[in-house]
């Protein structure tokens, strides 16, 4: 069996592109990645288990539509079984174009490696986070998407042969007027960890003792819905039901009430740390670690703390 | 414009999740249906706001049993013109695209909107399944959307920040914040949406490429660990050496 595993460009040192071809490499059969444009530090997916890396280098960008057929060419010249996705915004567009392109099933969201002892199955969130799902995939090639912190890398060592390949993706149908990427920030869903406040930081001028926490511990940071909505924060930032679902190794909370909506995405996270005024306040119930304390005193307090560790460690 | 807003039902957000029949089943029990609010606050308003500029026709479609015209009747309540419901269980999203890229094929849409993800599967699949259908382009997560003759500008969140894109209809796009502010139906609305055209169509037949076995609940929290405000400095040793995350 041969397991391909498409990789952003440029995303051969991402944590996340680590753990789907550690994914890819636990099936058990041999490991292809998939990828385009550059593909200078593309060997480096070897040391996680893929023996080969084919790059269409003659796209520099790719839309979704082309990305499918170059992914959907390179199942059928390799003859791969099942195509393994890190969740991503890119795999929320490809993935579902290449179930209905390859007649292949798809696991949206998997956060555990598949039961193949009677059938194939997998585990995936559902209801944000609140619950469980198994899904069996009934066709013959199998997609599986990961949800990020799903699964520990594991450098094995090696270096894989990169090749070039020619994906047939054909011409973009969407022109790309502008993009903009903020330097330096951790992209949410892939945060190992996470500090974020709501509406008891009372504006957005306070923001500066989340920042301080969040860059003493090489954190990301997120905020409750109504803090997006009435703009003290991007919208990008906002976690929750309706907003991003994270699962991260740390989730730090201060001010927020931790309403049903707001824990439905953040209740996956494995440790959660919660600072609140009010002892009553819900999300001490969902929280591992409580303060009960002024956000203002906390977080400058924790900051410090944390400072002082890493100087120490 | 010749609009199709798919539309989804999702649980109440603060219904309680819980399975029945030896956990295959959700339970259902005391739990209120409302439109996915991805559906009904931004691809809906957004649809609307591009029929009351340009003109044209804003339809939606639903894969559901009879149960599902609440849902229904409130998206026409908001302000859509007709409704369509084909008459299947939703099994999982192939099945719901399928249906719906059938009925689209038959039918010319300048635009199919959807939202980003519905909250209960969270899957984020029916979009880019439909344009594959339909081999049309697809941008999703969108947050903007503007249109000038028949070239839409949209903005887009991608990996790591947002981009602006220009693409011409026929398109599909899932919607996200930032694209509408939810509208509440008024009185009008409401009684004019018991009159607009269902449609009702039966499916057609396909073979599953997947199925929900079984559910499980994530394990109880053991109770809370409570923190002096004052010694951060146990709160970091709880976290390093307990906890093992920093
Ligand atoms: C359909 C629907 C979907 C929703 N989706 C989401 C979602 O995705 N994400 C989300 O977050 N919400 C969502 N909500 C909203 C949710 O119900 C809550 O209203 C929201 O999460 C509350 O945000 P908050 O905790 O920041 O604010 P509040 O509820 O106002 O809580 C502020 C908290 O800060 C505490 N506080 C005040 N001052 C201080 C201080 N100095 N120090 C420490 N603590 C202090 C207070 O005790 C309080 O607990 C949704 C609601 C609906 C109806």
């Amino acid at each position: 069996m041969k397991t391909l595993v498409y990789i952003n460009n440029n995303h051969f040192s991402a944590k996340a592109s680590f753990e789907a071809v550690t994914y890819a490499k636990k099936l058990g059969g041999e490991v292809v990645v998939i990828t385009y444009g550059d593909s200078t530090g593309a060997e480096l997916l070897g040391a996680y288990g893929a023996t080969k890396v084919l790059v269409d280098s003659s796209l520099a960008n790719a839309d979704e539509q082309q990305i499918t057929r170059l992914v959907a060419s390179a199942v059928e010249s390799t003859g791969a079984e099942v195509i393994v996705f890190s969740h991503d915004l890119v795999a929320k567009a490809v993935a579902p174009r290449l179930s209905v392109r390859l007649k292949a099933g798809l696991v949206s969201g998997a956060i555990a490696l598949p039961e193949t002892a009677n059938g194939f199955t997998c585990k995936v969130n559902v209801f944000s986070g609140k619950a469980f799902a198994t899904v069996s995939v009934k066709t013959t090639v199998k997609i599986i998407s990961l949800l990020p912190n799903s699964i520990q890398p594991e450098n094995i060592g090696g270096s894989a042969v990169v090749e070039t390949f020619n994906g047939n993706t054909g011409e973009s149908s969407i022109k790309v007027v502008s993009t903009k990427k903020p330097e330096g920030n951790i992209p949410l869903p892939e945060a190992e960890l996470v500090v974020s406040a709501g509406r008891g930081l009372k504006g957005p001028e306070n923001w500066g003792i989340v920042e301080d926490l969040a860059s003493a511990l090489g954190a990301a940071t997120a905020c409750s819905r109504p803090v997006a909505d009435i703009g003290w924060r991007p919208h990008h930032e906002h976690v929750g039901q309706t907003g991003v679902a994270i699962r991260p190794n740390l989730y730090i909370a201060a001010g927020i009430s931790g309403a049903i909506q707001h824990l439905a995405g953040v209740n996956g996270s494995k440790v959660i740390v919660v600072i609140n005024s009010d002892p009553e306040a819900p999300f001490f119930k969902a929280a591992d670690y409580g303060i009960v304390g002024d956000a203002f005193d906390v977080l400058p307090k924790l900051t410090e703390a944390i400072k002082k560790f890493k100087n120490a460690n | 414009m010749n609009i199709l807003v798919c539309i989804s039902k999702s649980p109440d957000t603060t219904s309680k999740i819980a399975f029945t029949d030896g956990n295959t089943k959700f339970d259902e029990n005391g739990v209120q249906y409302i439109v996915n609010p991805y559906d009904e606050w931004y691809s809906l308003v957004r649809a609307l706001e591009i029929k009351e500029s340009l003109g044209g026709n804003v339809t939606i479609i639903t894969v559901g049993n009879t149960g599902d015209e609440a849902i229904i009747r409130k998206a026409l309540a908001i302000g859509a013109d007709n409704a369509v419901r084909i008459d299947a269980e939703p099994i999982d999203a192939f099945y719901v695209a399928s249906q719906i890229a059938t009925y689209a094929k038959k039918n010319n849409f300048d635009l199919i909107l959807t939202g980003k993800e519905t909250i209960n599967y969270n899957g984020s699949q029916v979009g880019g399944m439909i344009a594959e259908h339909l081999e049309l382009p697809y941008v999703s997560l969108a947050s903007k959307l503007d249109v000038a003759g028949n070239v839409l500008t949209l903005e887009q969140e991608i990996v790591g920040g947002v981009q602006v894109v220009e693409v011409a209809t026929p398109v599909v796009v899932s919607c996200a914040k930032g694209m509408a502010e939810q509208r509440i139906p008024n009185m009008r609305g409401i009684m004019a949406a018991r009159t607009k055209p269902l449609e009702v169509i039966a499916p057609e037949s396909l073979d599953l490429f997947t199925q929900f076995e079984a559910y499980s609940l994530p394990d109880a929290k053991k109770a809370c660990t409570m923190i002096d405000p004052m010694n951060m400095e146990s709160l970091v040793e709880l976290l390093h050496n307990e906890a093992k995350v920093i």
